[in-house]
């Protein structure tokens, strides 16, 4: 039994919710709003309702019970899993310590026992053929035989290491004899899968020798945020564009309904109430047109916010169909125009490698200098611009120390017809250390910009139709 | 007649499975719940993961009626839940002797003999429990959906010249959505909620093997293997599993018995229908079908 004291230093077990299992349920549901998905209270009832008629034994079935009552969107599905596993795996746990019950020594006692490469073997072997529960249980094996007692205390870093030490990689390894199942790489998706259960049954030990459950961590916006790095797969990003490209595609049909809208068209109204003798009965309205507009993309690519412009500028060229026309540039001390490079690539890692390979606007420092940019981008394209003109600046209005030159940006802002800018920075940090947004947003527009949605919320301003 | 009444998950797979529709897991559990709580089923996903063929075969299965709504812009009331017959309305008065006075012909002719049930009345006021899809719903405007509110929640529809008619037998109602706009709060919180997604490849393979089973077992599986890489590519159109089966129909009828670079060439039509996206699946999944050729060989 561990000493009070020491419980107390990690929080200890927290009180049973009360209600029994109702309550569990209840206390899941409020954790579901915590994260930001609207849980009615006429859907918690349609929860109790479908439970009635589910074997709660069966894991699945219950899960997917609660997620067709109370999650309904794609996103909220995504979170619901995240919560789902987070929720019940402590509620288990804390159960469990509550009436020490402990794994027991299901694993080998000694480490003699345990024959490291056949271990190696075997779990390469159960990756490939992907089988979940042979999975965990390896997973306790590979910590009793490389983790013992040994824990860096960073549940991440212990993940890492006992991966490295079982010689698990996703690329091809040709060095490794014939026959051995690591040799062609393990399946990526089923590298992350053995890393989960590795987490997990390195958490669960570590409630079980401290009996005291961590803090519970709410899911981080990161899970919610654009992609940002490398690391951040692919698949996101293209579920993400997809999904605004069909939106976009028939959010003017909605609009172009009858009685949207209230113009009356002076001229085609009179010319009706000749019919009842200069009586105006009948009003005619202006119809909707969607917003067409000519778009200059300006976009920071220094390391900061590259990826976030480079996704940014691959959204809009997967739209250019909603746009009359579309120049894009990319600055980081000077400017450079990558118009071309997205009509030619609509991968977006191609685009990305072919901007940074190909662009050439980082000249000495690498730092941006955004007043040269104005000023070179004002003496490039001032006979463009035009009132029906749309400027977007992607940035982090982040000088390094350099001259803002807010005045000939505003002199850009008074030729054109609207000007955006995005910062890929929550609004927190703004006009904190070096950036400058402050002085620039006097003469535009200023979004934050660094999660999905909000950059859904601003495409679709972007187009929304206007009354001719 | 005789319905079917499921008893538990398994009953619902197995008797879908029984009329060609291979269920994911959650979706024999949603459709399930749907039967025993009597709530509508939202199902979205992508076009072409058989969203509509769930509800031919929840009908199939439950041996039921298929009522059928088909949503697009500008749908109302008149089209979709009833619509006064005012041609027979008409004849009615014109034949009405002179001295028959408004109040008789009145009441006469706003009674259910001059009413044109639409499918939403239809299923309403059906005597035997019938499946109501009501297909693609983010085609419509938010004022349909407010007016679908009544009838998901009560089951009733009111008439204002003859009150309000109730639903005689609970009928199981599916809406589906491609996703194209978000659906408003309150339509969402009426139902419950299936995602449909593109199935994966052991899944899919049983699919087109039960809808082309004379196709070489082996061909099956590289079919689906080559779909599966094609829908990673960012296409405009990502072939659906509708697709799969059309190819696998296609690849029967040709005869082929292995998937080459000519074959697919060919027949690559059949699931990428736009031309951008011909030129990209054949640039990128064409080559590794040579490759693989050579690696054979």
């Amino acid at each position: 039994m561990p000493p009070p004291n020491r419980a107390s230093i990690y929080g200890g077990i927290p009180e049973r919710a009360p209600g029994g299992f109702d309550g569990q349920l209840l206390a899941f549901a409020e954790e579901l709003r915590e994260e930001g998905i609207a849980v009615g209270t006429s859907e918690i009832l349609d929860a109790f309702e479908a439970l009635d008629h589910v074997p709660w034994t069966i894991q699945a079935d219950f899960k997917e019970a609660l997620a067709a009552t109370l999650a309904k969107s794609p996103e909220d599905r995504r979170v619901f899993e995240l919560v789902f596993d987070r929720f019940f795996f402590r509620a288990a746990e804390a159960e469990a310590a509550r009436q020490r019950i402990t794994e027991g020594d299901g694993a080998p006692d000694s480490d003699a026992e345990i024959d490291l490469e056949t271990l190696r073997q075997q779990i390469a072997a159960a990756l490939r053929d992907g089988s979940d529960a042979a999975l965990r249980d390896l997973a306790r094996l590979a910590i009793a035989a490389l983790a013992r007692g040994e824990g860096s205390g960073v549940l991440g870093v212990d993940v890492q290491r006992i991966r490295r030490a079982l010689g698990l990689r996703p690329e091809p390894q040709p060095e490794l004899p014939e026959g051995d199942p690591r040799r062609d790489g393990v399946p990526r998706e089923q590298l992350r899968r053995f890393e989960q259960h590795l987490r997990r049954e390195l958490e669960r030990d570590l409630i079980e020798r401290t009996a005291s459950l961590p803090p519970k961590r709410p899911l981080n916006d990161l899970d919610r945020a654009l992609p940002s790095g490398p690391i951040q797969d692919l698949a996101a990003v293209h579920r993400v564009v997809a999904q605004l490209k069909r939106r976009l595609a028939t959010q003017g049909h909605e609009l172009k309904g009858r009685k949207r809208h209230a113009h009356v068209d002076v001229r085609r109204t009179m010319r009706a109430s000749l019919q009842t003798g200069g009586v105006p009965i009948v009003l005619k309205y202006r119809p909707l047109r969607p917003r067409r507009p000519e778009i200059f993309v300006l976009c920071d690519v220094s390391t900061s916010v590259t990826s976030a412009s480079t996704f940014f500028l691959s959204v809009l060229h997967a739209l250019h169909d909603a746009f009359r026309k579309l120049r894009s540039f990319v600055f980081i001390e000077r400017i450079s125009e990558v118009t071309d490079v997205f009509e030619r690539e609509r991968d977006f890692r191609a685009a990305s490698e072919a901007i940074s390979r190909d662009a050439g606007v980082a000249d000495i420092s690498g730092y941006t200098d955004y007043g040269r940019v104005w000023t070179e981008f004002l003496a490039l394209i001032e006979d463009e611009l035009h009132p029906r003109a749309t400027v977007i600046v992607l940035g982090d209005a982040r000088t390094n120390g350099r001259p803002p030159r807010d005045d000939v940006f505003a002199a850009i802002t008074a030729k054109a017809g609207r000007t955006f800018w995005l910062n890929p920075e929550p609004r927190l940090y703004w006009n904190y250390g070096d950036s400058v947004i402050a002085a620039y947003e006097r003469h535009c527009v200023a979004f934050e910009c660094w999660r999905t949605d909000q950059l859904e919320e601003f495409v679709k301003a972007l187009t929304r139709p206007e009354v001719a | 007649m005789p319905v079917t009444q499921p008893t538990s998950v398994e009953d619902v797979a197995n008797g879908l499975r029984h009329v060609g529709y291979l269920p994911g897991e959650s979706t024999a559990l949603v459709s399930f719940l749907a039967t025993k709580l009597g709530k509508p089923v939202l199902v979205e996903g992508p076009a072409g993961v058989g969203k509509t063929e769930l509800a031919k075969a929840l009908a199939k299965f439950l041996q039921r009626t298929l009522v059928r709504l088909q949503c697009y812009e500008g749908l109302d009331e008149a089209k979709a839940l009833y619509e006064w017959n005012y041609r027979k309305q008409l004849l009615r008065i014109q034949t009405e002797s002179e001295d028959a006075s408004w109040r008789d012909v009145q009441d006469d002719i706003f009674g259910e003999d001059f009413l044109l049930p639409r499918p939403l009345m239809v299923a309403i006021a059906s005597s035997e429990p019938v499946v109501l899809l009501i297909d693609e719903i983010d085609k419509t405007d938010q004022e349909f959906e407010a007016m679908l509110l009544e009838l998901l929640s009560d089951f009733q529809i009111s008439i204002p010249e003859l009150g309000r008619i109730e639903a005689r037998t609970q009928p199981v109602v599916l809406l589906t959505s491609n996703n194209t706009r978000e659906l408003t709060e309150a339509l969402k919180r009426r139902c419950l909620y299936l995602w449909l997604d593109y199935p994966d490849l052991e899944h899919e393979l049983n699919i087109v093997r039960l809808h082309s089973p004379e196709l070489d077992a082996q061909v099956a599986r590289k079919l689906v293997e080559i779909v599966h890489q094609i829908r990673e590519l960012d296409l405009k159109k990502p072939p659906s599993i509708a697709e799969s089966i059309d190819w696998a129909r296609a690849l029967l009828l040709l005869g082929a018995d292995e998937i080459d670079r000519a074959t697919f060439t060919k027949t690559m039509s059949v699931i990428v229908k736009h031309r951008t996206d011909l030129d990209t699946v054949a640039a990128r999944v064409g080559v590794k079908l040579d490759s693989a050729a050579d690696a054979a060989a």
